[in-house]
């Protein structure tokens, strides 16, 4: 079984970011970047369904402009068996990538698709819905749990009001919720291997699909700053501050 | 044109964020339809055609649709939204696992988790944790829009008396089936509805200390939140997650008991009015979004917070 597993560059979750001073963007200069952490989550469950001997190669797949190789390098590093790049600079909306990702599923032939839930640069959870719809495939989003067998996934999903567990005929669609495993590091030996494992690079011309946007960013603002209230010193004041002065009890 | 909201609902009554997704739909401009798309869902269509803007309730009564199956769904949501300007759902799980599906099937994008409507073709969403807010103008024919319930108030329950029209096509993909769920019981409110929360965080130390909360949040009449530290741990279920990537919430009060306060987190309850942090670490990063603040051990004041209240 052929596992194709999604990976994104993103800002590192540690970093706060800062709005551009023009309002077109926030400020991403020299700022650390690394892969999304749901793709962390996702890159793992690959490694881990071939460690199983359920999946026989794990091939990992990154959009985005050259510097999203070095993410494809962490995926290898981790344990997947080869990389594809789709090479472009310009700004890819989650239709976009659906429609590229279709092309490389179309070509690779995976049985199991495995992604973020969610990119934390700009909290969509789109991509992979978008891209089960394109497929036909089915999805099983923000998975906790993912057994394979017979054909067919059992996937355990994070709810509003607890867990769900859906079967999916394969090929199908996982995207990854926080729970499902805890990624590991990559080794210094498997960082050296991964610099001499495969990685193509194509791109969206390659795959015969154009480049649109269907949205546009008019600006991005910061948000309303909230400001630090005062210290009480015990459960008393503080339960009179409540009642008396914030009046919510 | 017209704008069609769908419903979320559990077959037997309207879920709340159906009634804020209808708000922020009327802010869109044009006439209000309601998709009650589930089986044996009757009832909750009935209630929907009293919510006050809705102007007509379509109901597809179907086995395809009772569990909300993200394939099936979505087929009748695209057929259905060609003839309309915007589809709009709750940016809930399940408005989460279907509508972009629903977009793709239109060729359009989707603008996810709207806090504000600016016109009918433009609005704000939080990026990167809420930390940075997108003004984002849709350029597609037809809009596909999730809504953040936090930033909507509700429409009004009663008032309106729309008429309910059947939907014949039933969609079924055949391509994912229903297992089975497990899901949270609790008398308390629920967390994104209530008006105040009481969330635990890794301070807490165990599930079983959780019950601290649960005696402080009985008091308030709360519902009970963690952070992602404690749903990692396995304190409390995947459910209570408030933050970035769990469940947004907004209620008049929020306490956060032994949360540190990291940007992932805040990121889910900072527009609460009144924020209380309770830790003893005073240089948690939550004190900085506090308006009080208590350094305490939560072993000592939980007890006593629940003997004043």
């Amino acid at each position: 079984m052929k596992v194709l597993v999604t990976v994104k560059r993103v800002i590192d979750y540690n970093v706060k970011v800062r709005v551009k001073s023009d309002n077109s963007d926030v400020d991403l200069s020299n700022v650390k970047m690394a892969m999304n952490p749901f793709c962390e989550i996702a890159v793992e469950e690959a490694v881990r369904l071939k460690e199983a001997g359920v999946a026989t190669e794990v091939v990992a797949v990154s959009l985005g402009a050259k510097n999203c190789q070095e993410q494809l390098r962490t995926a290898l590093a981790l344990g997947a068996d080869r990389a594809i790049h789709v090479e472009s600079d310009e700004v890819l909306e989650s239709l976009t990538v659906a429609k590229l990702l279709k092309k490389v599923v179309e070509e690779e032939q995976p049985d199991l698709i495995v992604m973020g839930k969610q990119a934390i640069d700009t909290d969509n959870n789109q991509t992979g819905q978008m891209l089960a719809a394109l497929t036909g495939y089915g999805q099983g989003t923000f998975a906790s749990e993912v057994k394979v067998e017979g054909g067919k996934a059992q996937v355990t999903r994070e709810v509003d009001g607890g867990l769900q567990t859906v079967e999916l005929a394969l090929p199908a669609i996982v995207t990854t919720d926080l729970r499902l495993n805890e990624p590991r590091y990559a080794s210094l030996p498997n960082i050296m291997k991964a610099k001499k494992k495969p990685l193509d690079v194509k791109t969206p011309a390659d795959l015969g699909v154009e480049v649109t946007s269907h949205t546009k960013v008019l600006k991005v603002t910061p948000p309303a700053e909230r400001q630090a209230g005062i210290k009480v010193a015990s459960v008393e004041e503080l339960v009179d501050k409540l009642k008396n002065e914030a009046k919510v009890i | 044109m017209a704008i069609l909201v769908i419903a979320e609902h559990d077959n037997a009554s309207l879920k709340g964020a159906t009634l804020n997704t209808v708000t922020a739909a009327t802010q869109m401009g044009g006439d209000i339809h309601v998709l009650v798309a589930g089986e044996g869902c009757q009832a909750a269509a009935d209630q929907a055609a009293k919510v006050a803007g809705v102007d007509k309730v379509l109901v597809a009564d179907s086995a395809a649709y009772a569990h909300q199956l993200a394939e099936n769904v979505s087929l009748l949501v695209a057929e259905l939204g060609k003839d309309y300007s915007h589809v709009v759902a709750p940016a809930t799980t399940s408005g989460k696992n279907f509508m972009p599906r629903v977009a793709a099937l239109l060729d359009v994008a989707q603008v996810s988790d709207i806090t504000r409507v600016e016109s009918a073709d433009t609005f704000d969403r939080p990026i990167y944790a809420g930390n940075a807010i997108a003004t984002v103008q849709s350029l597609d024919a037809i809009k596909v829009i999730t809504v953040r319930t936090t930033g909507f108030d509700a429409a009004a329950a009663e008032g309106g008396s729309a008429a309910v029209e059947a939907v014949g096509s039933t969609h079924d993909a055949g391509v994912s089936s229903f297992v089975g769920e497990e899901m949270a019981v609790s008398d308390r409110p629920e967390l994104t509805a209530a008006k105040v929360v009481v969330s635990g965080g890794r301070g807490m130390g165990s599930g079983e200390n959780f019950a601290l909360i649960d005696a402080v949040a009985d008091k308030l009449g709360a519902a009970v939140g963690a952070s992602r530290a404690a749903v990692d741990a396995g304190f409390v279920p995947n459910d209570m997650q408030v933050g970035q990537t769990g469940k947004i919430v907004a209620p008049e009060l929020y306490v956060a008991v032994g949360i540190s306060g990291a940007i992932q987190h805040l990121a889910g309850m900072k527009d609460s009015k009144i924020i209380v942090a309770i830790n003893k670490d005073e240089e948690a990063p939550i004190f900085q979004v506090a308006d009080y603040g208590l350094v305490a051990d939560l072993f000592d004041v939980l007890p006593e917070l629940e003997k004043q209240l």
